[in-house]
């Protein structure tokens, strides 16, 4: 292979006027991280709201919570991002349509709408599945003690649940993260958009890529160790969690 | 007027399982009720159904004058009123002992954290296990567990206990102290409904023993006539086999 590798290249000026082509990884990692964060506030929050309703004792509830995550889990998250930006807009009455389409920042709203519904799919079935984990006694007692249903999630089912299933939501914070790349798609400059642009102006393809590589490893492994401090700032005295 | 007053209920699981049958019981002010049976006799079921843990089908459960299956009571209200104690004691695993007696007093009874946690050291102190009140449930052993899941109850003020196999889960050796806890409360006048196997409780501090098979009562007898000569030929073959297997 005939490569002239240049790692020089990211402290040279880019095209686009002011700035390096680092200065545009840069903005990229900030848009990534924009992203992931309001993403994840709507997706938890969502999410834990659908996974609570999952457990609920009247039927149609569940059932409700259940079409829910079909719908959002099923398709796939390119194909959601599309039906966002592309085809809402159509669909809404054309005075919305029209707002929606010239909103400023457009991708980046579209974005943490489309991956905040998408991932609280995947957040309801973890807490769903913390609660069930959870004795039936525990909301027996709860009941028992005289506190409504409200009180019995929020001080008893609740703060177990959620400190069971810190692993695997670690993971969908992870995927929310790696997801916002599909935004490039409807436009968003994010990490993996820039790092591509850099590769079109520059042909440092290995550079720019190993970059974006590095850069996404580097988030995660942050957000890993700040989840397993959490967790341990989180542990229950004498209560034996999976590890 | 009976403490509680269980008439006539019913409960089916599905259509073709009827765990309750027809079941009428009284539990007045100030009695202690003992219901044993073999298990599967719906007896658990039964002391669920009177705070409205269990939903029944048929017939009415009041308690202290107020309907528990009536759509309009206030639920959470009455149940705060009335103490549980669970076979696996649940406790709240994430909150200290002190926590666990004081959360529903707040939640539920609107007292001031300072009123709660005082109520939750004299409780703690009666049950012996006021050293242990900054620990978490699972730093405790199973009686010890249980005699926090009394005083929990407790602290509610309740006008009646209702004990579901309070000592079916625990190690031998742990029984006593539980049981200990449960007689003081006894001969102080708690109005008790307790599911127990515990012959020698029932004996002691039992006015009354109640004997259920396959979803009926089959038995409501004082105490000496239970234990002197069972009525039903199914009360003495099960008392026969609890009293072997008790010595």
């Amino acid at each position: 292979m005939n490569y002239n590798w240049n790692w020089g290249i990211f402290f040279q000026p880019s095209p686009e006027g002011a700035g390096t082509y680092l200065g545009m990884l840069v903005t990229g990692l900030q848009w990534t991280v924009v992203t992931a964060l309001c993403s994840w506030a709507l997706a938890f929050t969502l999410g834990s709201i659908v996974g609570i309703v999952r457990t609920l004792p009247q039927a149609w509830a569940r059932r409700l919570g259940d079409a829910y995550v079909e719908l959002f889990r099923n398709i796939p998250v390119l194909v959601q991002m599309f039906l966002w930006f592309f085809v809402l807009p159509e669909l809404l009455p054309q005075a919305a349509g029209m707002w929606v389409k010239q909103l400023p920042n457009a991708p980046f709203w579209t974005a943490v709408v489309c991956l905040g519904f998408f991932t609280s799919a995947r957040v309801a079935e973890q807490v769903r599945a913390g609660i069930l984990a959870l004795s039936r006694g525990q909301s027996m007692a709860g009941l028992a003690l005289g506190l409504t249903r409200a009180q019995t999630y929020r001080h008893v089912l609740l703060p177990m649940a959620y400190r069971i299933v810190m692993p695997p939501l670690t993971s969908e914070f992870l995927n929310n993260l790696k997801n916002t790349s599909v935004a490039l798609t409807i436009g968003l400059l994010e990490l993996t958009a820039r790092a591509r642009a850099i590769q079109e102006f520059s042909f440092q393809v290995f550079e720019a890529f190993t970059a974006a590589t590095v850069v996404y490893l580097l988030i995660n492994l942050v957000v890993v160790g700040a989840m397993s401090l959490l967790e341990r700032r989180l542990r229950v005295p004498g209560f034996i969690m999976a590890k | 007027m009976p403490m509680i007053e269980i008439a006539h209920v019913s409960k089916w699981y599905n259509p073709t399982f009827q765990v309750l049958k027809d079941c009428t019981l009284d539990v007045a002010k100030g009695e202690v009720v003992v219901v044993c049976g073999p298990s599967g006799s719906g007896k658990s079921t039964l002391i669920k159904c009177v705070n409205g843990l269990e939903k029944i089908d048929q017939g009415t459960i009041t308690v202290d004058g107020i309907r528990v299956d009536a759509p309009e009571t206030n639920l959470p209200k009455l149940r705060a009123r009335v103490g549980m104690v669970f076979q696996h004691f649940e406790l709240f695993p994430h909150l200290s002992v002190t926590d666990n007696l004081c959360l529903a007093q707040m939640k539920a009874l609107g007292r001031s954290r300072d009123q709660a946690v005082a109520k939750a050291m004299a409780l703690l102190d009666r049950v012996g296990l006021k050293a242990h009140a900054r620990k978490f449930p699972g730093q405790l052993s199973g009686g010890q567990q249980q005699r926090v899941a009394i005083a929990r109850a407790l602290a509610m003020d309740p006008i009646a206990m209702l004990f579901d196999e309070p000592t079916s889960a625990l190690d031998p050796e742990m029984i006593q102290e539980v049981l200990d806890v449960m007689v003081d409360l006894a001969r102080e006048g708690m109005t008790m409904m307790v599911v127990t196997h515990e012959m020698g409780f029932a004996r002691s501090v039992a006015h009354r023993v109640v004997f259920m098979d396959q979803g009926e009562i089959v038995e409501d007898a004082p105490k000496a006539e239970f234990f002197g000569k069972p009525r039903s030929e199914r009360a003495q073959t099960f008392l026969s086999r609890v009293l072997v297997a008790s010595h």
